[in-house]
């Protein structure tokens, strides 16, 4: 195999490639194994840093939880009318973000995209974290935590099943399932770098440890074979799920009566909200990391204009939205959905509409433009806008709605309480927490999958010395990567 | 305002020399409702006694036309299709909006009844008022004399009940004999029974509102009505308590006359708020005893439900306002 010297000058990234000049398989293996490999001594100060922050705000998390279980819902600011606040704000806004991992690791590699390689597993990690996070509102919402296993169908002295219409209900199927799918494809797509870091580790303690998470993986054609079945049956469980966990949230809203909550077009627009989220959720968390680890080679300026593509066009199906929203209430004729638009438009909250649409709508428009998708303080902008815009839509739905429904007389307002806040910061210590622990543990980009990458950049690049290729002309042309055999050639663990 | 520093007992009713300025300070008052105009709903229907009595099904007719373009109203279609089954009684009630003076006289009934906890300023504040029946109180017209509405509004213990469907632990349920109960011990607390209630006359323990500890309160208490805990929601029963009192007893009668059969008569149970109601605006009964009171009512042509558009059904229902004010008297805008 072809072993090429690093370049002495860094490579010029010229926004078109997915993988920058002068990368070998050497190369590749070592810049991201080194990471975890690191003496515990030898962490760079930044992880302290941030992991501090991330701890500290992680226990800012325990104590309102345990402030919420020693006294109740009532220190938050929900009330009646508005019985849901920021516990399910903040819940479909973490559970949203967790969507543009799904979609990378299950969609893309359905389709063939394989510049999704190096963001993958990263994404997937986000994913996961990001459902811890929601995972646990739904539970500490409640008026009594320590019954939430009664929404399971258990058997029970009681012979009590859970009521099946509910989309609660749904909603705990959902999001078991989901987190569960992730988990496993997760655990999955690690293995053969667990046994590159099983061979690369000099430590007898990493040697033991990585080993037993490697499941005796040692990289022969079988392995291959069926890890790479096992990673398509896995895409395909988890495509659906893109769709549908997304999709069962929006019930909790849509199968309700209530104006600005039953309208049809919510499945839909909830998951291009979430993937929209998601990736912007991406951009900004990828972009620092990137930059602070040296990836700059791996994730390019070309996977950063990729994803500004897709949250625009996913920002834009959640624009469709929007209008199919004004539509349906104007041309409801009913007097309480006609309510909802002139509330959202004049009433008390107004704000936070006008302040999701600025977000949400106007915000992203300038990435129409190749520019704006290649520079990186433009996306980090306009990634953070869209954070707070997809919150503030979740505010919108969730909050004024309840705030002015169909009896004037219960009208009454919303004011999130210090627990409120202090929970919700509490949920990015959980998150950070995490994340700093899975960049410093485990190797964030996936080294089998840019080891194959390299090697189809590689042979791209010998077809092109040779001449366009006709088509069909070269056995087993396949730019993409589907092909198992080819994948196992560039891809054999710990084989440089 | 604490003014009884200046209450002395020499003079409880009259005062000298004091002044009031201002300080500059402000001082939060709380209600338990925040807005008063009805917003061109069909949520309380009014109407005058000349025009009544030409044709009592007036009042419905004006909301139609307004709403359909037509005196009747279409038939509302519905998902669900056959109708429950109330085989013995089905309750119901009837509250008269000409009758009802908004006394409160029934809030504070059900209260006592039905061990509803007293949250104070701080959660009233917060829109946390735990009352199962509350006076809506909306006005209209002239802002200087504006004609006053008053409207008792309790779970409306709708047939297609919108809370049921969306409990997820199913504690909230309805009986054979159609009303809809809320079952303490099962509720967890989602809160999306309330959210999802159009009438929102669900409530909710937000936190340990019922003093449990102090054993001296349950002397105070009906011990024949569950004290809730923290976590768990609420709402008025139709006072469950006094119809299965009242069924237990007619049981014993029939038992001993040798017959299978019960027969409950109409007003023997008398609901709390009915009880307390100065006017007997409030009448409760089985809507399946044709010469029931409270059936009598809902026959009338001008006995209706709020929000009819949602199709919930409710065994609730109100007798329009009939009006006979004199010319002199008649406000601007009234009507």
């Amino acid at each position: 195999m072809q072993q090429a010297q690093r370049l002495n000058t860094p490579p010029v990234d010229t926004g078109d490639a997915y993988l920058l000049q002068g990368e070998t398989y050497t190369s590749i293996s070592d810049s991201i194994s080194n990471v975890p490999l690191t003496g515990p001594l030898k962490t760079p100060r930044g992880w302290f840093i941030g992991f501090t922050i991330a701890f500290a705000l992680l226990m800012v998390y325990f104590v309102s939880i345990a402030w919420l279980f020693i006294r109740g819902v009532g220190i938050w600011g929900i009330n009646i009318p508005v019985g849901w606040g920021m516990d399910i704000i903040n819940f479909v806004w973490w559970i949203g973000i967790g969507h543009a991992g799904t979609l990378i690791s299950a969609i893309l590699l359905l389709l063939n995209q394989s510049w999704r390689n190096s963001i993958n597993r990263f994404a997937e990690a986000m994913t996961l974290f990001a459902v811890a996070c929601a995972g646990m509102y739904p539970i500490l919402h409640l008026g009594r935590p320590w019954l939430f296993y009664w929404l399971t169908p258990y058997p029970n002295t009681m012979g009590m099943w859970p009521q099946f219409r509910s989309p609660l209900t749904w909603d705990v199927f959902a999001i078991s399932t989901y987190a569960l799918v992730s988990l496993v494809f997760w655990l999955v797509g690690l293995m053969p770098d667990f046994a590159t870091m099983r061979d690369r580790s000099t430590h007898p303690l990493g040697r033991t440890l990585w080993g037993i998470a490697a499941l005796g993986w040692r990289g022969s054609a079988k392995h291959w074979h069926r890890y790479e079945m096992a990673s398509l049956l896995l895409a395909g469980l988890s495509t659906p799920l893109v769709v549908s966990v997304h999709s069962i949230i929006s019930l909790d809203f849509a199968v309700s009566q209530l104006p600005g909550w039953q309208v049809t077009v919510f499945p839909p627009y909830f998951v291009a909200g979430a993937v929209f989220a998601g990736f912007a959720m991406v951009l900004l968390l990828m972009i620092p990391i990137r930059s602070w680890y040296g990836f700059q080679a791996y994730i390019t300026m070309r996977h950063l204009d990729v994803m500004a593509k897709i949250m625009l066009a996913t920002g834009m199906i959640v624009v469709y939205g929007y209008f199919m929203e004004v539509f349906a209430s104007v041309y409801s004729g009913n007097v309480y959905e006609e309510y909802l638009l002139e509330n959202r438009l004049f009433g008390p909250s107004a704000w936070a509409y006008y302040g999701l649409l600025f977000c949400n709508a106007i915000a992203i428009q300038p990435l129409w433009f190749k520019r704006v998708r290649q520079s990186i303080p433009a996306l980090i902008v306009i990634s953070a806008i869209v954070s707070v815009g997809m919150w503030l839509e979740r505010y919108v739905i969730i909050v004024i709605s309840l705030e002015r429904d169909f009896l004037p007389s219960s009208w009454a307002q919303y004011n999130p309480t210090f627990w409120d806040w202090s929970l919700y910061l509490g949920t990015f210590g959980l998150f950070f927490t995490l994340l700093f622990l899975f960049i410093r543990i485990l190797p964030m980009i996936n080294i089998f999958e840019m080891r194959l990458m390299l090697n189809q950049e590689r042979q791209r690049a010998a077809w092109y010395a040779e001449g366009t290729p006709k088509p069909g002309s070269h056995k087993g042309h396949d730019d993409h990567g589907s092909n198992p055999e080819k994948r196992t050639t560039g891809a054999t663990a710990a084989g440089d | 305002m604490n003014v009884y520093p200046i209450r002395t007992s020499d003079a409880l009713w009259f005062g000298a020399g004091a002044n009031v300025t201002a300080t500059g300070n402000s001082y939060q008052l709380v209600s338990t409702q925040d807005h008063w105009t009805l917003e061109e709903r069909d949520i309380y229907r009014i109407g005058n006694f000349a025009a009544f009595r030409e044709n009592p099904k007036v009042i419905a007719e004006e909301v139609y036309l307004e709403e359909y373009g037509n005196v009747g109203r279409p038939e509302y279609q519905s998902f669900f299709t056959g109708e429950h089954a109330y085989p013995k009684q089905a309750w119901g009630m009837s509250i008269d909006l000409t009758a009802c003076i908004g006394c409160n006289a029934c809030v504070i009934a059900c209260q006592a009844e039905n061990n509803i906890p007293i949250v104070g300023k701080s959660e009233i504040a917060r829109g946390r008022e735990m009352h199962w029946i509350r006076i809506d109180r909306y006005f209209a017209g002239n802002l200087d004399n504006p004609s006053t509405y008053m409207m008792p509004m309790a779970c409306m213990q709708c047939e297609q009940a919108p809370c049921e469907i969306v409990c997820p632990v199913a504690a909230t349920v309805h009986d054979y004999e159609g009303l809809n109960n809320m079952v303490y011990n099962r509720c967890v607390g989602t809160k999306y029974c309330s959210n999802n209630c159009p009438y929102k006359v669900r409530r909710f323990n937000f936190l340990q509102y019922s003093d449990i500890d102090t054993i001296q309160f349950t002397l105070m208490r009906n011990p024949e009505v569950t004290v809730r805990n923290r976590g768990v929601m609420e709402k008025c029963t139709y006072c469950v308590q006094r119809i299965s009192d009242a069924r237990i007893e007619a049981k014993k009668v029939a038992v001993a006359a040798g017959s299978q059969d019960y027969v409950i008569d109409d007003g023997v149970i008398v609901t709390a708020c009915e009880g307390a109601c100065p006017t007997n605006a409030i009448v409760f009964g089985d809507i399946n005893d044709a010469n029931s009171r409270v059936k009598k009512l809902k026959d009338e042509p001008h006995s209706y439900y709020p929000l009819g558009i949602l199709n919930t059904k409710p065994r609730t229902t109100y007798l329009a306002r009939v009006r006979n004010p004199h010319e002199s008297l008649e406000v601007e805008g009234e009507g």
